[in-house]
């Protein structure tokens, strides 16, 4: 139970890489982490702020193509609007191909890691044809750069961001007794989802100190929050319930309504004990195991406490306990990891994803990733995915999995790699001895580096 | 393995078939499980709305609470039983009403109360127990664990996403459309190999391969001759996954399968209902339809659907035209062994004082006892073993009379 190089990268990284060297200790990680964020500019994603006046300017295109229905007007907008339509669904495939190749060429692969890791801890998927393209622009712009510094920061950019804000229903939900309501003359009025999903999901817990009337406590003092392609993210008192909320037990707002009651209330939600307990525990079974060790938990969860959720020294907990360097490979690695891992095994290429671009990302990489049950920007509910190794290793996803192993790598390189190699360059200490005999005795070569690439010691880290 | 003709022949004179039900003269009836009825049971995942599927237009307080999300008959709805009417997007169930294989039971829910999570909501209702985290198996696997004569293939779990209900140690089988795998002999032989020592992948791998041959779930090939067939990349083929899923789980219900469930997601609509269920209710009947016409109408006969969610949801519309997550809800059924054509369970109302918390529908029935008085008549489960075994803690009090 210690820190090994290529346990670290396969545990708390990206997978082993045939050509980048693999981190020298713990502190190694940290480092890297706090510096700059190669990747982000070798591979860009759109922030969502650059990407809002688009999609607005698509939108207002939409309907002035759906108006023009049957007028001479109508060819000319509907040229146009396919075109962007085009033009948007390639910078979709384009960032997932930058995900890719993030994790395939990173040497700072904890990262991407926590990247994921928040990023689905803070699920939000855009609802419509439109909004749905915010989905990798929203983690750029609002986790990826919180990955370090306080939880705090982290959820209000996740729980304040338009995305969020849309995907649950927080724009839709007005102060029963604001003006806006008052002025309406028809029914509007509050929505739970966002405050339910804060306390349940993204911070105490659902076991956590909370009741009912926290929820819609905290969805009064939600009211406000408001965001649109057009203007981005607004705070509106004139939708904001009047008065004050009480939310576990301590009194928020009253007088006029104002953003920082909201930041008030996240900031004290970020610090509660039970927040701490929650996070520690989700960042163990992520990285180490789907039961884990309570002595680990408790140690990185002490540290959150002990320093207000300062999300640094928080990694630095976990990752300085042997709890966390066990040896023996436990969780299993989700479909997006495994292709990713898969790719950086095989130092895929930024031009090979460049043939046949956008259809071949989609069918090489995309498509078999939902038949292995996870549809890429498509989880379930706000829960985001499952962590348990059972409900990613059926039969059906395994299926889809070996399929991919055997057949995806001969269009992602231009060579294969001799197998004999590529199983020591992959797995490192972990080829097991039928791994190495079945790599040597496989009749073709794709076979071969499929079955290396199917092994239970490359699909779990 | 494929179904050999001899396993078969062997099978049959086990059970000693008659010739009227003698397999060699209607190839459909396997009949290798020790009862010979269907049971399919569909997870509503998301909080499906009770008072828009089946709308209370009788009760006086129904117009006051639904205003841009009203139902009955001069809405658009299908009109039930002069109380009740249904939300205008089932009208393709409609016939099935008229002949007895539609169904409703009202305001039933599980032990969930005031958390009113989805997930955990949703655990309950496949734990089939009182509270959570008091069983780790899922009430429908239990129910297999108790009868005799169960095989792998007596019951599937069907199409990507875990189906609790079905957890368990009784084995079940998981399965999906477009999902065969098919391995040159030597491949197969070392990557059994490799994924020995690791219990989930070894398991995990000889299911697919099994599932993988005879036939089913996969272009038709005749007999053994899988040389015909070639590995391809793992891609969806054609149509809609929730059909496909359904047409699957008729496929094997025509044949040894006793039990299917999957589910249908996207009932959380809490905003702009009416889209939301248009889509849902259009997947819910396309699924009801698909396993009618798949199973074929001898085996519908004996056929029952449970379509089950977490909890309804608020009785009020909320400010966005949806609602938010609730209380009691609804069940569906479905099939040629229901008693269809009513909406049964006990009407709580839906004045102020009648609601669960002032804002939910009041739940008058455990759907857990719901389920239970089907499993009884359906497959003859006895009722300590439900009480006890398969809802622990439940009281199933008097037959509701869901079957026929």
């Amino acid at each position: 139970m210690a820190f090994t190089p290529e346990l670290a990268e396969i545990r708390f990284g990206c997978g082993l890489s045939p050509v980048l060297p693999a981190k020298d200790a713990v502190e190694d990680i940290l480092q890297h982490l706090a510096g700059p964020d190669h990747m982000a500019t070798a591979y860009p994603i759109d922030s969502s702020d650059s990407l809002m006046p688009y999609l607005s300017e698509l939108n207002a295109l939409r309907r002035k193509r759906r108006k023009a229905q049957g007028t001479d007007a109508f060819e000319e907008l509907n040229k146009t609007y396919k075109a962007m339509r085009r033009h948007e669904r390639a910078n979709w495939a384009r960032w997932f191909s930058h995900v890719v190749l993030r994790h395939s060429q990173t040497r700072d692969g904890f990262r991407e890691r926590l990247t994921l890791f928040w990023a689905d801890h803070f699920t939000a998927i855009g609802k419509g044809s439109l909004s749905r393209q915010m989905n990798a622009p929203y983690v750029e712009t609002a986790i990826r750069p919180h990955l370090t510094g306080r939880f705090s920061e982290l959820l209000v950019a996740a729980v304040t961001h338009p995305l969020m804000l849309s995907y649950l229903d927080q724009n839709r939900s007005v102060g029963p007794g604001s003006r806006a309501a008052q002025r309406a003359g028809k029914p509007i009025g509050l929505n739970e989802n966002l405050a339910r999903e804060v306390l349940e999901l993204h911070t105490l817990g659902v076991d956590g100190p909370y009741s009912q009337q926290d929820v819609r406590q905290l969805a009064e003092l939600f009211t406000g929050l408001k965001s649109n392609f057009k203007k981005g993210f607004q705070f509106r008192p004139n939708l904001a319930e009047p008065g004050h909320e009480t939310i576990l037990g301590k009194q928020y707002g009253g007088g006029p309504a104002r953003l920082t009651q909201i930041h008030a209330v996240l900031h004290d939600l970020s610090v509660h004990p039970a927040t701490a307990a929650h996070i520690a525990r989700k960042l163990v079974v992520h990285f180490v195991e789907d039961t884990p060790d309570p002595a680990l938990v408790d140690h990185v969860a002490a540290r959150f406490r002990d320093t207000g959720g300062n999300l640094e020294q928080v990694y630095a907990a976990l990752l300085e306990h042997p709890a966390a360097w066990v040896s023996e490979l436990r969780n299993v690695k989700p479909p997006l990891d495994f292709v990713t891992s898969a790719c950086r095994a095989l130092a895929v290429r930024p031009e090979k994803l460049q043939e046949g671009f956008p259809q071949n990302v989609v069918s090489h990489l995309i498509k078999p990733m939902t038949m292995m049950g996870q549809k890429w920007e498509t989880p379930l509910g706000p829960d985001g995915w499952p962590e348990e190794d059972d409900a990613w290793i059926t039969p059906q996803s395994l299926a889809a999995r070996i399929r991919w192993a055997m057949l995806a790598p001969q269009h992602l390189v231009d060579l294969l790699p001799p197998p004999e190699t590529f199983v020591m360059t992959s797995l490192g200490s972990f080829a097991t001895g039928p791994v190495q005999f079945a790599a040597g005795a496989a009749e073709t070569q794709s076979e071969a580096i499929g079955l290396v690439l199917s092994s239970p010691a490359f699909q779990r880290r | 393995m494929t179904l050999t003709r001899r396993h078969f022949l062997t099978r049959s004179a086990a059970i000693g078939c008659s010739a009227a039900a003698s397999p060699l003269l209607t190839p459909v009836s396997f009949a290798a499980a020790p009862w010979d009825t269907r049971l399919v049971v569909i997870i509503l995942r998301g909080g499906l709305d009770a008072l828009d599927m089946v709308q209370p237009y009788g009760d006086p307080a129904y117009a006051g609470l639904r205003n841009k999300l009203a139902g009955g008959p001069l809405k658009g709805g299908l009109d039930l039983d002069g109380f009740f009417s249904l939300h205008s997007e089932l009208s393709r169930l409609m016939p099935l009403w008229k002949a007895g294989e539609l169904g409703f039971v009202h305001a039933v829910s599980t032990p969930y109360r005031n958390r009113r999570s989805h997930f955990d909501g949703q655990d309950l209702l496949e734990a089939g127990s009182m509270g959570l985290g008091q069983v780790s198996d899922g009430w429908l696997n239990r129910m297999l664990q108790h009868m005799g004569g169960v095989e792998s293939r007596t019951a599937f779990a069907i199409g990507q996403g875990e189906m609790k209900l079905l957890n368990g140690g009784a084995p079940v089988s998981e399965w999906g459309p477009d999902a065969a795998l098919i391995l040159s002999p030597q491949a197969e032989l070392l990557a059994e190999q490799l994924m020995q020592g690791d219990p989930l992948f070894q398991s995990a791998l000889a299911e697919a391969l099994a599932l993988s041959q005879g036939g089913v779930g996969q272009q038709d090939f005749e007999g053994d001759d899988s040389s015909m067939m070639e590995m391809t990349m793992p891609l969806p083929t054609r149509g809609k996954t929730h059909q496909k899923i359904a047409e699957y789980a008729a496929e094997r219900l025509r044949n040894e399968t006793r039990v299917a469930a999957f589910s249908i997601n996207g009932w959380d609509t809490h905003s702009r209902q009416a889209a939301g269920l248009k889509a849902g209710f259009g997947r819910l009947s396309d699924c009801i339809l698909a396993l009618r016409d798949g199973v074929g109408p001898a085996v519908w006969n004996k056929t029952a659907v449970l379509a089950m969610t977490e909890f309804g949801r608020t009785v009020r519309e909320n400010g966005t035209e949806g609602t938010d997550h609730g209380t009691g809800g609804a069940m569906l059924l479905a099939g040629g062994a229901i008693h269809g054509g009513k909406v049964h369970g006990r009407w709580p109302g839906l004045a102020e004082a009648d609601l669960f918390d002032r804002r939910d529908l009041m739940p008058t029935a455990d759907v857990r006892g719901q389920a239970a008085w089907v499993l009884q008549g359906l497959i003859g489960v006895g009722r300590e073993t439900l009480e006890q075994e398969v809802f622990p803690g439940l009281d199933m009090g008097e037959d509701p009379g869901l079957l026929l």
